[in-house]
Formats: C-alpha cells, sequence, structure tokens
C-alpha cells in the first residue's frame, strides 16, 4: 500500500461508522464513509476517512463520545 | 395560543378524515392518520434510496444506512437517551418486551410487574414462569393505580427486574414509573419501560426517570408505520447478558460466524424495516416539532371533555381514574344494557366511529377494573383529534344508552 494524504478510522459497524460521521461533522471535520480497505479488515462494511491533518482530532472527538475505534491506518 | 397540534397536523394531511366524515378514535391500536411527511419520507426511501442499509459501501447504501441512523438520533433525543447505538429497532413493541424479557432473565431470578399489563409483558413472563423465573404480579386499585410501596415490598434477595407498563392500554392510568425507577436503582433492580401507550404522547426521559430498558412502539403516538419499534437499552444494562431473539447477518464482523456482542448489531440480524423506519424519523422529528409537553396538554383538554361528559350520561360507566392529569388520551367504558361488542357495531355502522371494543389483549387489566370477560368500548384519542369530535361522539354515546335504557 502506497502512503497517500488520507486516514482512515475503521469502527465496529455502520451504525458506528454513521455516529462517527454525524459526531466528527458537529466537530467540523470533513469525513466521507467508505468501504474498508481489504488490506486492513476483512469486513464488509464502512470506514470512516478523513484528511490526515485531521486525524488526531477526529481520534479526539470519537474518544470524547466513547465510540470506540477498532484501528487507525494512514492510506 | 399557539397552533394545536390537531389543527396542524389536520393541514399537514390532505384529505384527513374530518373531510372524509367519519371519527377515528382508535389511537390507541395505531395512530391514523401520519403526518404527511412520513408517507413523503417513505416514498423517497423507495423511489430514491432503495438499497439495504449498512450491507454495502456504495452511495445508497450509506444514503439508507443514514436515514436509519437518523431515526435512531431522532428517538433517542425523544427519549433523552445518551447514545443513539443503544436504540435497538425491532418489529414492534411486543418483540422489544420479548427481547428485554426473555434473553435477560433466568431460571431462579425474580421479577415484579403490576396487575394491569398488556399480554405482550403477560404472556412472555408466564412462559418465562413455566421456565423457573419466579414472577410477582403487585394488585392495582380498581382505577388501574399501583402503590410504587407494594411494589418494593414484593422485592426479594433475588428480585432482578420489575417490569411496567407506564400506561394502561385499557383505562390509560399512568403508573408512577419515576417513583418505581428510584425504588429500582436503590435496591440494584432493572426497570423495564413498556412504552407503548406513552412514547412521543407523556413525556419520557430515561435519565430523570430511571428507566433501564424501554420498549416503544413506533405506529402510535410517534406516528411512525406499523412494523416499527425497539428497545432502548440503557447504561445499567449488562449487554453481555442480554441474550438476541435472533442471530444473522449484520454487515458487521462478516468473517466471523460468532454473533457481534455489540449494540445495535447483536440485537439487530437481518435486514431492517428501512423504508418503516424512514417513515418513523419523520414522524419522530414530527412528534419534536410539535412538543411533547404540547401534544399532553391537548389530548388531555380533549380527554377531560370526554370523561366528564360520558360520566354525564345515564347509564354510562366510564373506568380508571377519571382524571385527564393522570392518564393518556384513552378512555374505557361501558353502555348499561349493551354489551361493548354491540356499542362498537352500533357507533361503527350509524355514527361512522370507529374504536376497539373487547379485552384490549389485557385480561389482566380487565380483571383490575372489573370487566372481565365482557371487555369494554375504549376510545383512544390522538393529537390531531377536536373538540367536536368528541361531542359527536358524545351525542352518539347518549343516543345508545338512552335506547339501550
Amino acid at each position: 500500500m502506497t502512503d497517500g494524504d488520507y486516514t482512515v478510522l475503521l469502527v465496529y459497524s455502520t451504525s458506528h461508522a454513521l455516529r462517527a460521521e454525524k459526531l466528527l461533522a458537529r466537530a467540523g471535520i470533513d469525513c466521507k464513509l467508505i468501504p474498508v480497505p481489504r488490506e486492513l479488515s476483512s469486513d464488509c462494511g464502512v470506514c470512516v476517512r478523513v484528511g490526515r491533518e485531521e486525524r488526531l482530532r477526529a481520534e479526539q472527538v470519537l474518544e470524547d463520545a466513547e465510540l470506540e475505534i477498532e484501528g487507525v491506518h494512514n492510506v | 395560543m399557539s397552533q394545536l397540534p390537531g389543527a396542524a397536523l389536520a393541514q399537514a394531511v390532505p384529505g384527513s378524515y374530518e373531510e372524509v366524515g367519519v371519527i377515528y378514535f382508535d389511537n390507541a391500536a395505531t395512530s391514523w392518520p401520519k403526518p404527511a411527511a412520513v408517507k413523503d419520507a417513505m416514498v423517497q426511501f423507495l423511489e430514491e434510496v432503495g438499497a439495504n442499509p449498512g450491507r454495502a459501501a456504495h452511495r445508497r447504501a450509506v444514503t439508507a444506512g443514514r436515514m436509519v441512523y437518523e431515526t435512531r438520533e431522532a428517538v433517542a433525543e425523544l427519549f433523552n437517551a445518551p447514545d443513539p447505538l443503544r436504540v435497538v429497532f425491532a418489529a414492534n413493541v411486543t418483540e422489544a418486551m420479548n427481547l428485554a424479557l426473555v434473553g435477560y432473565l433466568r431460571p431462579g431470578d425474580h421479577v415484579i410487574t403490576s396487575a394491569i399489563e398488556h399480554n405482550a409483558v403477560m404472556r412472555p413472563l408466564r412462559e418465562l414462569e413455566r421456565r423457573g423465573v419466579e414472577l410477582t404480579v403487585v394488585a392495582c386499585a380498581p382505577d388501574g393505580a399501583l402503590d410504587p410501596g407494594d411494589v418494593e415490598a414484593a422485592a426479594r434477595s433475588n428480585t432482578v427486574m420489575v417490569v411496567l407498563n407506564h400506561a394502561s392500554n385499557v383505562v390509560g392510568t399512568i403508573l408512577p414509573v419515576q417513583e418505581v425507577g428510584e425504588i429500582a436503582r436503590r435496591r440494584g433492580l432493572l426497570l423495564l419501560v413498556d412504552a407503548a401507550q406513552t412514547g412521543g404522547a407523556y413525556p419520557i426521559d430515561l435519565v430523570a426517570d430511571g428507566i433501564d430498558l424501554l420498549g416503544f412502539t413506533g405506529h402510535k403516538s410517534l406516528h411512525g408505520p406499523m412494523g416499527t419499534g425497539g428497545l432502548i437499552v440503557g447504561e445499567r444494562v449488562d449487554v453481555k447478558r442480554l441474550r438476541p431473539l435472533k442471530r444473522g447477518g449484520t454487515g458487521s464482523n462478516s468473517e466471523l460466524e460468532k454473533q457481534p456482542d455489540f449494540l445495535p448489531d447483536k440485537f439487530e440480524s437481518g435486514t431492517a424495516n428501512a423504508v418503516g423506519l424512514a417513515g418513523l424519523g419523520a414522524g419522530v422529528r414530527w412528534v419534536l416539532a410539535e412538543g411533547v409537553e404540547r401534544i399532553r396538554a391537548h389530548e388531555a383538554k380533549l380527554t377531560q371533555h370526554m370523561i366528564d361528559g360520558l360520566t354525564a350520561i345515564d347509564g354510562v360507566t366510564v373506568y380508571g381514574g377519571l382524571t385527564a392529569t393522570r392518564q393518556t388520551a384513552t378512555v374505557s367504558f361501558n353502555v348499561e344494557g349493551m354489551m361493548p361488542s354491540e356499542v362498537g357495531l352500533r357507533l361503527d355502522e350509524e355514527h361512522d366511529i370507529m374504536c376497539r371494543v373487547g379485552l384490549h389483549c389485557s385480561p389482566a387489566a380487565h380483571r383490575t377494573i372489573g370487566t372481565f370477560p365482557d371487555g369494554t368500548v375504549r376510545f383512544g384519542l390522538s393529537p390531531l383529534n377536536t373538540m367536536s369530535e368528541v361531542d359527536s361522539a358524545l351525542a352518539a354515546v347518549g343516543e345508545l344508552a338512552q335506547e339501550a335504557g
């Protein structure tokens, strides 16, 4: 995998991803729900993609809402 | 004074029943008509979205998932549930109550309930009793009132849960959920509430009321379509202990053949009723916009007028506490010398008034109020009913009572 400009946050389910999307939007962080890259997980769901510069802030927003993050990867 | 919810809704529902000339008083069974936004959301889902929520990552699957999630958020806001992911959707409140009761209780556990419950609670409890769960049914007064002290007195060392309907579906009497919630907290018990008759029509605050598990229906006072409802799982509930009623595909953890252990997926196997939940979201947002307090005030006014009018008719007996502030907009009565089934038929055929007669799936409640096995005639009002409809119904019942007397 070649490093790009994004970070993806893996969460447990689509419902969690949708909650994350709302929480990040409220915090003013642009994000997009994308299919989970096969290299990261065999799950068939979606994950949350943010700009790499927003990585730490995004993690903090989800942590504050007690939304558990399964994994964080730069892509 | 601001516009009453009924008037607002009548405008929002083209061809509403006032124009059709019939009076729909069966809202305690299911509300009708629905706000126009409910139908619009369902049509929009079918025409423009249509994909399976949470089962793929393409744009329309994500949109479908987002619509379902936004319904979760709206429900959580209405009932002050801190986390929308603790809102578990189900086909109806009966499924939700079964999940909470059958999923949580084990042989040897003791559970307390009231003598004014619906069969959605009594039937699962009687089955659990057969399997070794101990059950205490606390008596209610003939008007349906429950003394919280009697609940506390029934608690034992192995009591794990108190289950109550928030309001009787037969006489509308509101049970002292907050007081029982306080007792449950103090004694380390879970409080499971069946909000079928109150959700959207009476204020419910999971935190302030001390409710651990809340079963709700989508198609009554939340004004969504049938086939929607759910269970809110509070923070004090051990999710590991709560077993799902069904297991299957969730769109998550697909590499594993083991059921996910997190909310809401653990309890939501199989494709969701997304079109229904899109409608439910619109219904809940309508309730939030109108305001539960305002809906409640309008319904209480209609209810008191109905109670006072029926009580004034010779030969009519009204059941319950006869005080609108202590009950929902559901009024049960009987006409002396005429069976409830006959009253219901005559109201429908001769007066275009639709209501429900009989036992209302609640034999225990009818035993409590003294109307088993014949039952009662039940008028279930909604925020869109009007004073003139109540007056028409009073005149119709008056005619029947005079004829029967």
